[in-house]
């Protein structure tokens, strides 16, 4: 035999997807934000978010080089996503040291200490986020005004809200200041990925035509924020927000879209992200509505993500030829 | 002020005793009697949990040591003749009698014995490989080399040699388990007799194709042409579907079968070197002259990078160790 | 809105590049290899010795059980040997070798290509002469035909569903039939549905093959039984639970057949062959084969005798180019790659597809990412990502909770998965030790 031919068994063709290919559109779809975000709050937006990915490579290179071994990650681009993401979580004027121990809480305890990529149990730009929100609530709460001149405060409007609501003072006389074309456009205070409702939606679409992520989870989520707060400020306007409201503040896309739809801590049916997205969207009204903080869509995505293994053990995709209604 | 702590404590002391009356009671209903030799024959098995034995467990062996009346048929591989007596001293039955076994592998195709007519790019698993065609091989029979049996070694006693691509055992690891040998889906590995002073003889090879077709995949296959069963004293040597076969139990080391072998297919093990080459070494040019193992010095150490043995998915569900 | 299946499923590029090339007939082979098991089930026993003379379409090797296949002489001249022979993964089988000397044909053969409609036959001897002349499933699965055919008396085929999908990329045999053999797939319709006394016939075939749609819905427009159902591509409508899914909206259950449903399928392929069956006679010994890949310099539909050796069809159609990394008995997606391209082409050899180096080596496989793109796409709604993992780790008794058994191997796992692990190879693996957990139980 002349010529040794490879021998492997089928399939022999493999479709264009691989992991680095899927991250890259995840880092595409967010290039919008960023885009709207550096216009609004400068080039510290740049800063940031660049300190934040350098980080999280750097300290998953590290820990994989000296700690775990094994093969590098670091070219799937996922601590990549990982940076921006915790970026997109913090406020533009945090000092640069707490993004970096932000990235290393990130990569270090909700990444690599269970085995790197798609072993983590818990959304690492989470973990990041929320270890740096308990440890210095005072600078990961101050948001500057934004660089326009016609924007509102730099308290976030679901902290003006909640304030509001504690001093008896009646929603209708709020509201009007805030204004829902401010929240499409990103003309409010909060952190800096997560004011552009608007490009935030239009990465969404990117991902959904890629196919990157399916609808299920997004669509859950904000869905079942909608019905409700619907519920809620149906019962009493006065005291309770409208269901677009709690949708456009408070980070609810980008951690519907982003956040929540992160592969390896999400669940793997779709009846099972459909019931994922619910709980996320239920627990992120109450959060908002009877807890103490102003926003909970990063506490309730950790909350589901730890329920995530019992789903995928008992929310099991329907296995082909069992009994259907024609 | 006196008064709360004497409260505490009375109810503290109260809840106590309520507790004791609960679990005594219901310790005493649902007590499970449990021969207590079990424990102590467990402890001493070798606790390696291997299920060389057959059993689930070394305690699942213990349970059965323990309530079996004979336990001849009966025995602990890692932990060998020396346990199984202590075991059987301890629990006043006959101990099983068994020699010493070590994993062997029969297949001599290395690299340049046995080309390469083909490129596996499948999962790295005998059992795929095997399941698919082949193998990279003319040989239906012969080794594959992807380490299956490395994977299900408890004892770190087996690794594939990188430059012969085929596996090899270390005599003092292993403990005749048996895990290889039902890992291999091509039945290659055999437990044997591990022989006095670990001396063995036996036909490296499983091809059971016909000696003109096997001869052809590989130069050191047997070719079942029978000399080795007419030279041997003692009818050790039994040819069946073209394949010789050593009975361990038979063979009493005399090597006369060796030099016979027009394909070098029968290998000796830790022989001393022989004074001067034997005849010449004028025997079948290509073939490895015979296999000669020093137990000090395992043939892989010398290797300075081993082959990843397991799915190489990089995510280390199965260790994708290196063999070093 | 088209019809297809409902679950799963994947979109690979079709490349169908020898969609246009007609078939032609490939010229007489000087030696023949008949294995003896081309088909599932029993291997055919042969009924002829070293040094016997044949002729084309006699019985050389007789079915040995329910499930087996009669296997008759491609071609004319000596029985050289009949011995093991080593096939396309060098695993050495039984098979007839035969000499090629002449075209004598054996008697009662109607070689006379024109067309002719069938007489009135009752089902018995339609499935007598499909069984006679070793007929099997000519998709891939090679099914013995006339088992499919015999309906166990509490059962009732409704339906007769042929497969003209051909969703392997590359593959254009079934597509070129169609084309090219329509009245007489047809008239094999029409007498498969006899035999099985089914009320409708449903021609499935994907819409990226419209003039094989519009030339079969022409000529079948004067019979009310015969429909032509275009669907929407998507690999694998070819399967035969999702094909089923896709043209009568009815599932298969776990573990079922199609005839549970009342349904029973037969590949394109296979129909034409049951017409040359029953109504020429004419056993099955060549078939429509598709030579193709991007480094073929002219892909092809060759008429081919089984027997003749896949190297010399690379050869007629330009030789292996330089580049070919692998070479594919079947399609990409559920061929079998080969290592031995002396080996023959056999009932079931629809394509020899080659491909070329960087097509063909697998991507390193990376951690899985849990993204549950291999969930999506499986259509018998399995969690591969899990099988795997099980079946990886020896956890072979554990896969079958999880519906192991279930897969129809079609890939789509493997083709998506972003971390290019190989998902199928170990849940094929999986599957095979549950079967033997499975009968040791039943024994």
């Amino acid at each position: 035999m002349e010529k040794k031919l490879i021998v492997s068994p089928s399939p022999h063709i493999h479709g264009s997807d691989s992991t680095s290919r899927l991250m890259r559109d995840v880092l595409i779809a967010l290039v919008p934000a960023l885009a709207v975000s550096t216009v609004i709050y400068g080039t510290g937006v740049l800063v940031v978010t660049l300190v934040s990915v350098a980080a999280c490579v750097l300290f998953e290179y590290l820990i994989q080089r000296f700690m775990l071994g094994g093969r590098s990650t670091v070219g799937d681009l996922s601590a990549v996503v990982t940076g921006v993401l915790l970026a997109f979580n913090l406020p533009v004027c945090l000092p640069l040291w707490m993004v970096v121990v932000g990235a290393l809480v990130a990569i270090g305890v909700g990444k690599m200490t269970f085995g790197g990529i798609g072993r983590n149990p818990f959304n690492p730009a989470l973990v990041g986020r929320v270890f740096l929100l308990l440890s210095f609530p005072a600078a990961m709460t101050s948001f500057p005004a934004p660089d326009v001149p016609d924007a509102v405060s730099g308290a976030t409007p679901l902290t003006l809200i909640k304030e509001a609501v504690k001093n008896g003072q009646p929603l209708s006389e709020v509201m009007p200041g805030i204004g829902y074309d401010n929240l499409l456009y990103g003309l409010h205070g909060g952190s800096l990925g997560e004011i552009a409702a608007l490009a935030l939606l239009l990465g969404f679409v990117y991902l959904l035509l890629r196919k990157v992520i399916t609808w299920h989870i997004p669509v859950a989520i904000l869905g079942a924020m909608a019905v409700f707060s619907a519920l809620l400020w149906w019962a009493n306007p006065e005291v309770y927000t409208d269901p677009l409201f709690q949708i456009l503040t408070g980070g609810a896309i980008l951690g519907a879209v982003y956040m929540a739809t992160d592969y390896a801590t999400s669940p793997m049916s779709k009846s099972g992200m459909l019931a994922y997205g619910i709980g996320i969207g239920v627990i992120t009204i109450l959060i908002r509505t009877w807890g103490s903080y102003p926003e909970g869509i990063s506490f309730a995505i950790l909350i589901m993500n730890a329920v995530v293994p019992i789903i995928n053990k008992y929310m099991k995709p329907k296995r082909f030829g069992v009994p259907v209604k024609a | 002020m006196t008064d709360i702590l004497l409260y505490t404590v009375l109810t503290l002391c109260l809840l106590g005793i309520v507790a004791a009356v609960v679990l005594y009671f219901v310790a005493r209903k649902f007590h499970v009697f449990e021969d207590p030799r079990i424990d102590d024959v467990e402890a001493m098995l070798p606790l390696a949990n291997c299920g060389g034995c057959g059993y689930p467990g070394c305690r699942g062996f213990a349970d059965a040591l323990v309530k079996a009346d004979d336990i001849t048929p009966m025995y602990c591989p890692v932990g060998g003749t020396d346990t199984m007596n202590r075991v059987a001293s301890f629990l006043g039955k006959a101990a099983p009698e068994k020699e010493p076994q070590i994993a062997e592998v029969r297949c001599g195709g290395t690299c340049e014995k046995r080309p390469r007519v083909s490129m596996y790019d499948g999962a790295l698993s005998c059992a795929v490989e095997s399941s698919l065609y082949s193998g990279e091989t003319g040989c239906n029979y012969g080794c594959l080399g992807k380490g299956d049996c490395v994977f299900v070694c408890n004892f770190d006693a087996i690794e594939v040699d990188p430059d012969t691509g085929i596996p090899v055992v270390d005599a003092e690891k292993c403990t005749a388990c048996g895990a290889c040998v039902k890992a291999c889906p091509r039945n290659i590995i055999e437990l044997r007799k591990k022989g006095p002073k670990n001396r063995r003889v036996y036909v490296s090879c499983v091809n059971r194709d016909k000696g003109a077709v096997s001869r052809k995949v590989c130069t050191v296959s047997c070719i079942a042409c029978g000399k080795c069963a007419k030279i041997c004293p003692f009818e050790a040597i039994t040819v069946e579907n073209n394949l010789a076969y050593i009975d361990p139990y038979k063979c009493k080391l005399c090597r006369k079968c060796v030099p016979e072998c027009p394909t070098c297919a029968i290998a000796e093990v830790n022989f001393p070197p022989k004074k001067e080459a034997p005849a010449g070494g004028d025997k079948a040019g290509g073939g490895i002259p015979v296999k000669v193992r020093e137990q000090t010095a395992p043939a892989a150490t010398s290797v300075t990078e081993g082959i990843p043995v397991g799915p190489a998915d990089g995510n280390g569900d199965k260790p994708a160790e290196t063999q070093a | 809105m088209l019809r297809t299946f409902r679950k799963g499923g994947v979109h690979p590029h079709d490349n169908k590049i020898s969609r246009s090339a007609a078939i032609q007939v490939f010229p007489m082979p000087e030696t023949v290899v008949v294995p003896l098991s081309q088909h599932i089930g029993a291997p055919a026993t042969a009924q002829v010795a070293k040094g016997d003379k044949v002729k084309t379409g006699q019985l050389i090797a007789a079915a040995s059980g329910f499930v087996s296949a009669n296997i008759h002489s491609p071609v004319s001249g000596t029985v050289v040997s009949v011995d093991n022979v080593a096939d396309a993964g060098f695993m050495r089988r039984p098979a007839i070798t035969i000499k090629v000397e002449g075209n004598q044909w054996e008697d009662g053969i109607d070689t006379d290509p024109t067309f002719r409609r069938a007489e009135k036959l009752d089902p018995a001897e339609i499935i007598a002469r499909i069984s006679a002349a070793g007929i099997v499933g000519m998709g891939g699965a090679t099914f013995p035909t006339q088992v499919k055919l015999s309906v166990p008396p509490n059962k009732k085929a409704q339906y007769l569903v042929i497969n003209g999908v051909e969703c392997e990329p590359y593959l254009t045999a079934d597509h070129r039939v169609m084309l090219e053999k329509g009245e007489e797939l047809l008239e094999g319709i029409r007498l498969l549905a006899r035999a099985l006394d089914a009320e409708k016939s449903l021609v499935g075939i994907e819409n990226n093959k419209p003039d094989a749609i519009g030339h079969l819905t022409a000529l079948a427009s004067g019979d009310a039984d015969i429909e032509i159902v275009p669907l929407k591509v998507k690999y694998p409508q070819g399967g035969e639970k999702q094909l089923i899914d896709a043209v009568t909206r009815r599932q298969v259950p776990p573990g079922g057949l199609p005839l549970d449903v009342g349904v029973v399928v037969q590949n394109v392929g296979t129909a034409v062959a049951v017409y040359e069956a029953v109504v020429k006679r004419k056993p099955l010994i060549e078939r429509v084969v598709t030579v193709t890949g991007k480094g073929i310099s002219s892909p092809a539909n060759l008429m081919v005798r089984v027997g003749t050796p896949v190297s010399s069809l690379i050869e007629y159609c330009g030789g292996l180019p330089e580049s070919a990394g692998k070479v594919i008995g079947g399609g990409p997606m559920m061929g079998r790659a080969m290592a031995n391209l002396d080996s023959p082409v056999t009932k079931g050899t629809s394509g020899i597809m080659v491909l070329d180096g960087k097509e063909a080596t697998r991507q390193k496989p990376e951690a899985c990412i849990k993204c549950a793109k291999c969930v999506e796409v499986c259509p018998m709604g399995l969690e591969p990502y899990l099988l795997y993992k099980l079946a990886s780790r020896n956890m072979f008794p554990d896969m079958e909770e999880y519906y192991a058994t279930d897969c129809i191997e079609c890939g789509s796992c493997s083709f998506t998965c972003p971390a290019h692990l190989p998902l199928l190879d170990y849940i094929r693996l999986g599957k095979g030790e549950i079967m033997k957990i499975i009968r040791a139980r039943k024994s």
